[in-house]
């Protein structure tokens, strides 16, 4: 097992010199892939993810289909090459279970009513993982469903908040998640309020939960601003005639 | 009890229509859970066990033990593996076949619940370093599905451990021998997992199957004995709003103590 790093310095800077409440640069693309209905590529630190939407779309095998709504499938995945010793192609239990937490997390967010017998499919591609794959998977997939058009409540944002020597800290890298004491990823709704997905590992103390729940909103609500920067990098332009966006 | 998996608007209706009342449609309150009983050692061939009911709710844990290597990335320490099958015995809308999300989802949930709590001391699980460790097999399953299957799952898996006996071992040079003494697992503490439902704007504790059916979002809180959050997990398709999520904390910490009192006591003198 390799040394535990500097966590926390005196001065109170992390391993990677940020501070407690400070993100990790975010860079988000829209509309990176030629045959997605919509799609997205986010960075965060070392995370490199790409997500794909294809639908709403005709839904095979039909029998699945539901009468008064869409059906979302997601499929979260970590590329073999995405962390430091090589992961099994196959899907884990972990891979499982967030592919699961994804999808209800971005499902509140869509009028799933609109499409009823439709499949609305999610694929999303860990290629780097450094740490909070999942709310980045989430933010990105968040991005990638309204650039394929379908008409959403609210963009779903996601951080995670982490314990650190005893000290809340936002946006865990791989490092401190691997050596800090606690995990903590949260999505919302920044316009309603609203969490669509919590999950916690970790001892958190009552007090240090509601000091973790306020820290993640303020950091989804930067999040959120990248998202829809994003958003509006792409959009904001007319196209010219027979241009394509 | 037959369960579907569609509920007809009739039943939903009433169902709504009473939670606005602060009723419930098997007479509960919000915040109260099903009786609960807990019977441990039900299994005489696994070294611990658990027969559990909430309500008509019941699953069945079974805890094996066998000796084999630490992982690499962890050489002081012991292993645990939590396993859960929702199997058709408990219900038509399980099918046989590979645990599917929802069984991994539980089995992941009661894993981080357990670990996080540090209930199983897994440093006291190590034979010799980086060679030899207890390798502590929780297995769950679904008997009847009533609802709320995480925090029966959870509460059978904790009876399980707490009661769960182990052979003594001496250690000569790479040599292991088992003796035919026995004492409990390393239990240092003893997590109870709540789970509340949402339906509409109302949150209630320990949803049975036909809640679950129009539940809008679940979410679980694993709860140690000093009263710190272990574990969290939000489920389903729908949302908390923000002040949701600080309420249902609350609501969780205080149903955890009551149920707390339920489980086997920690075991003295544990090595």
């Amino acid at each position: 097992m390799s040394e535990e790093p500097t966590l926390l310095t005196p001065e109170g800077l992390r391993v990677d010199g940020r501070r407690p409440d400070e993100l990790r640069p975010i860079k988000i693309e829209v509309g990176v892939l030629d045959n997605a209905d919509g799609s997205a590529y986010l960075e965060q630190g070392g995370n490199k993810v790409i997500v794909a939407v294809y639908g709403p779309r005709e839904l095979h095998p039909k029998h699945l289909s539901l009468p008064n709504r869409a059906l979302v499938r997601t499929r979260y995945h970590m590329t073999p090459f995405s962390v430091e010793e090589r992961k099994a192609p196959a899907p884990t239990r972990r891979e499982i279970e967030l592919s699961k937490v994804i999808r209800e997390a971005l499902e509140p967010s869509i009028f799933l009513n609109e499409y009823p017998r439709t499949a609305i499919d999610i694929f999303i591609e860990v290629l780097q993982a450094d740490g909070g794959t999942r709310c980045a998977s989430i933010t990105a997939a968040s991005v990638a469903l309204a650039d394929a058009g379908i008409p959403l409540r609210d963009l779903v944002a996601a951080i995670a908040v982490g314990k650190v020597k005893g000290r809340l800290v936002l946006d865990l890298n791989h490092l401190e998640d691997q050596y800090g004491e606690g995990d903590m990823p949260v999505a919302m709704m920044p316009v309603f309020n609203a969490v669509t997905l919590l999950q916690a590992d970790g001892l958190f103390t009552p007090e240090e939960f509601k000091k973790a729940l306020k820290l993640a909103r303020k950091g989804i609500m930067e999040v959120y601003r990248a998202q829809k920067e994003a958003l509006r990098k792409k959009y904001s332009r007319i196209p010219k005639e027979g241009e394509e966006l | 009890m037959k369960a579907e998996k569609i509920i007809p608007t009739i039943k939903r209706r009433s169902i709504e229509a009473m939670l606005k009342k602060g009723e419930r449609i098997d007479g509960r309150k919000l915040n109260q859970m099903r009786e609960i009983s807990i019977r441990t050692n039900f299994i005489e061939r696994a070294e611990g066990s658990a027969l559990v009911k909430i309500g008509k709710t019941m699953v069945i844990a079974g805890v094996k033990l066998s000796i084999g290597s630490p992982f690499p990335d962890a050489p002081n320490k012991g292993v645990i593996i939590v396993n859960t099958e929702l199997i058709p015995i408990a219900s038509p809308v399980f099918e046989p076949g590979p645990p599917g999300e929802e069984d991994v989802e539980i089995a992941r949930v009661v894993d981080r619940g357990i670990r996080s709590s540090n209930a199983l001391n897994l440093d006291e699980l190590i034979i010799i370093p980086g060679k030899k460790c207890w390798v502590v097999y929780v297995d769950i399953y679904a008997l009847n599905h009533d609802g709320n299957l995480i925090d029966a799952c959870a509460l059978a898996a904790v009876s399980a451990l707490l009661t769960a006996k182990k052979r003594k071992v001496e250690v000569e040079g790479d040599e292991l021998k088992l003796l035919e003494e026995t004492e409990p697992l390393p239990m240092r503490d003893r997590p109870v997992f709540v789970t509340i439902g949402k339906i509409g704007e109302s949150l209630i504790v320990d949803p049975s199957y036909e809640e679950e059916l129009i539940i809008d979002s679940r979410i679980t809180f694993s709860i140690t004995e000093d009263g710190r959050i272990a574990a969290i997990q939000k489920g389903e398709a729908g949302y908390l709003t923000y002040d949701e999520v600080l309420n249902a904390s609350e609501v969780a910490f205080k149903i955890a103590e009551d149920v707390r009192k339920l489980l086997p006591a920690l075991p003295k003198g544990a090595s």
